[in-house]
């Protein structure tokens, strides 16, 4: 199998120099390359990832650029919204980026789009201040090596004041399994700034493939006052494994909403922390999961209060068929020190199969006195008494249960901010539950 | 062709218990039965069992409407042969909207490719609405969710007059509706009575009957209707209670499948 890569510091650094980097990102890669040799792999609750296939990460493979959207396949440019709906459209394809554009009023505002590598060239200051500010590169393997491996990624800073109306939308995708993909996302917005990001991470691939690894770090910066939507809907094929891990550092009276689609077909890792630093920060993060066949999924949202007056809110729904196993994980942590912070949090899990496995794990991690929490977890199967209420009205068992199940994602899905990731996270979901 | 429901020697059980010792009933279209009779005597059973409840199981007795048997439907395939039952406890269904549902159960009985056009449903539906005095804010919560009792049974004949069933019945329809609510709930079924259509009216109290006049009542105790009369047999129970029927039976207790 070529999808294999023994990867160390000099591996790292020699990739880099090819590339072109500049030193300080050569300089960091190889340093978290040889910090991966010695880091364990993350430990999710009562998910023992280590036994997945995680080092089918691939070798960097540059992909040709694309002239424009026409050039992708079908598929994917359905996943895309019309031109004139976004602000800006980023397409990376395995590796590296192929297509790049933005709408011209906003670069003369000085917001920026584009991948991670090119800003890394010519965003020095802002790249090197902020990439793996929010992350610590050295939690564990996964970090240790996204550091030293990432490739093409995101890039968003969008300015003081500045708003940023229409969605930034992003297309991820791998139709090579021996390609590595892993990019990194970092995003800023600055003091009292408004923007919406929007990506799909899927793959298109022609047939069989080999095992593959989809790994990604997202780091969002919200400055005070600011305030950012970040949507992320991931559906890559079964070969692939998904380790996605995402933070957010929210200053005072800022603002993170999260919308996190995992209707992946593969083993995942989704983790997802929105860290309340200033006073009055707040937090929103809804994630719709579905799984099928014998998928495992470590799902993963937590909320960490440090700032006074912080309030975060989670809900994560889940349905699971077949064999999947999903460990749903809620974490609310309250810094000593946070007064008047609240934080609710919501887990549910619907087990279509009595084969299939949820946990529902609320943990509350309270260090202040003066605060409020909720929580509210259950798993459970359909209600017979339900579908015998809709049965009574004429309608088919099969319709009832849908009817249902539709309607245990829909309070989630109905509260997702963006038209578009709404509509589309719905035609995703229903091709996964009626697959 | 008018409506026929017949009941014939209806038992049925609950966990092995029987509740229902025998049931005969005959209703054609155009008649309104009432059954009363007081708590634990197996009439909610009845409704249950003859809309097919799962927790309820037939163990003998044939039950048909228009000559087609209906204990050998499935739930779904009753209520599209015409019967209907406004439950005493409707299921609150999360993220299910009142409206949806209300034109999948329509289309479920149009049949595919001939489903109703949304405009024509909502049309409808909002009328129906008007007549039942509901708020049009209901059409688009979840069903039943956060529905106060009274709401939750406006909304069941709000099912029943958007679904036009052959035979209805109303299983305490009554129960928790103050005055003014079971005056609309009676007109909403007056203004449904005709030749095409039967009912069937499970009460405790004759006073839903003071504005749905029966044709018949009949009295359940132990599982069997022990005495059938004209509306003048309502009347008197209201005014006397139960006693006399059970003095003149021979009853000491009327419920049944007590442990």
């Amino acid at each position: 199998m070529g999808t294999q890569l023994s990867f160390d510091r000099g591996s790292a650094e020699a990739l880099s120099v090819s590339k072109q980097e500049p030193t300080w990102l050569t300089v960091r890669r190889a340093e978290a390359a040889e910090k991966a040799q010695t880091l364990d792999w993350p430990q999710p609750e009562k998910m023992r990832i280590a036994r997945w296939n995680l080092e089918a990460f691939g070798n960097y493979k540059a992909a040709e650029p694309a002239a424009g959207t026409a050039e992708l396949p079908a598929a994917l440019q359905e996943l895309l919204s019309k031109e004139e709906d976004a602000s800006g459209l980023l397409v990376q394809r395995n590796s590296s980026r192929v297509l790049n554009r933005m709408n011209e009023k906003l670069a003369a505002k000085g917001v920026i789009f584009t991948d991670l590598e090119t800003a890394a060239r010519e965003h020095v200051e802002l790249v090197q201040k902020h990439l793996f500010s929010v992350v610590d590169p050295y939690t564990d393997k996964l970090t240790a090596r996204h550091a030293a491996l990432w490739t093409g990624g995101v890039f968003v800073y969008v300015p003081k004041n500045v708003e940023v109306e229409l969605p930034l939308q992003a297309l991820l995708y791998s139709d090579d399994a021996e390609a590595t993909f892993a990019p990194h996302i970092l995003l800023i917005a600055d003091t009292n700034s408004r923007v919406t990001y929007v990506d799909n991470v899927v793959s298109a691939f022609a047939g069989e493939v080999a095992p593959s690894v989809h790994q990604s770090v997202t780091e969002v910066i919200v400055k005070a006052g600011a305030r950012v939507q970040f949507a992320t809907v991931h559906h890559l094929a079964e070969s692939v494994t998904d380790l996605s891990v995402r933070r957010a550092k929210v200053e005072q009276d800022g603002r993170i909403e999260w919308i996190v689609g995992d209707l992946h077909d593969g083993n995942i890792l989704s983790d997802t922390v929105s860290v309340l630093e200033g006073s009055g920060a707040t937090s929103d993060a809804k994630v719709i999961t579905i799984g099928a066949r014998a998928q495992k999924m470590s799902v993963t949202t937590q909320a960490v209060h440090v700032g006074r007056s912080t309030d975060s809110n989670m809900v994560t729904r889940a349905v699971m068929k077949e064999q999947a196993t999903a460990i749903i994980n809620g974490i609310t942590k309250i810094e000593k020190g946070a007064t008047k912070a609240n934080g609710v949090q919501t887990e549910k899990v619907l087990m279509l199969s009595p084969k299939a496995r949820g946990d529902a794990n609320p943990i509350l991690l309270i260090d202040e006195d003066d605060v409020t929490a909720g929580h509210a977890a259950s798993v459970g199967q359909v209600n017979p008494e339900q579908i015998h209420y809709l049965m009574s009205r004429g309608i088919a068992k099969e319709d009832a249960e849908r009817l249902i199940i539709y309607g245990f994602l829909a309070p989630v899905v109905s509260e997702v901010p963006i038209p578009s990731v709404r509509e589309q996270l719905q035609r995703l979901l229903e091709r996964k539950l009626e697959s | 062709m008018s409506t026929k429901f017949v009941v014939n020697g209806l038992k049925a059980e609950i966990e092995g218990k029987e509740i229902l010792k025998g049931i005969d009933l005959n209703i054609k279209g155009g008649e309104i039965h009432a059954i009363m009779g007081p708590n634990g005597t197996g009439k909610s059973t009845l409704a249950s069992a003859l809309m097919g409840h799962p927790k309820y199981e037939v163990t003998s007795g044939t039950a048909t409407l228009n000559d087609e048997d209906l204990l050998e439907m499935e739930v779904d395939a009753r209520a599209r042969a015409g019967l209907f039952l406004a439950m005493q406890y409707p299921s609150e269904i999360t993220g299910v909207t009142n409206s949806d549902f209300l034109r999948s159960a329509i289309n479920a009985r149009r049949g595919e490719g001939n489903e109703i056009s949304l405009i024509k449903f909502i049309r409808q539906m909002e009328g129906k609405m008007k007549e039942l005095d509901m708020n049009p804010e209901f059409a688009h919560r979840y069903l039943n969710e956060g529905f106060s009792g009274g709401e939750k049974k406006r909304n069941e004949i709000l099912q029943m007059l958007l679904l036009e069933p052959k035979i209805t019945i109303l299983d305490e329809i009554d129960s928790g509706l103050d005055i003014d609510a079971l005056k609309i709930v009676a007109a909403g079924v007056n203004a449904m009575r005709s030749e095409e259509r039967g009912f069937l009216i499970i009460t405790h109290y004759q006073r839903l009957l003071n504005y749905i006049t029966p044709d018949y009542v009949h009295v359940m105790m132990q599982g069997r209707i022990v005495k059938s009369g004209g509306p003048e047999l309502a009347q008197r129970l209201e005014d006397e209670g139960y006693d006399w029927v059970k003095e003149e039976l021979g009853i000491v207790d009327e419920t049944v499948g007590k442990a």
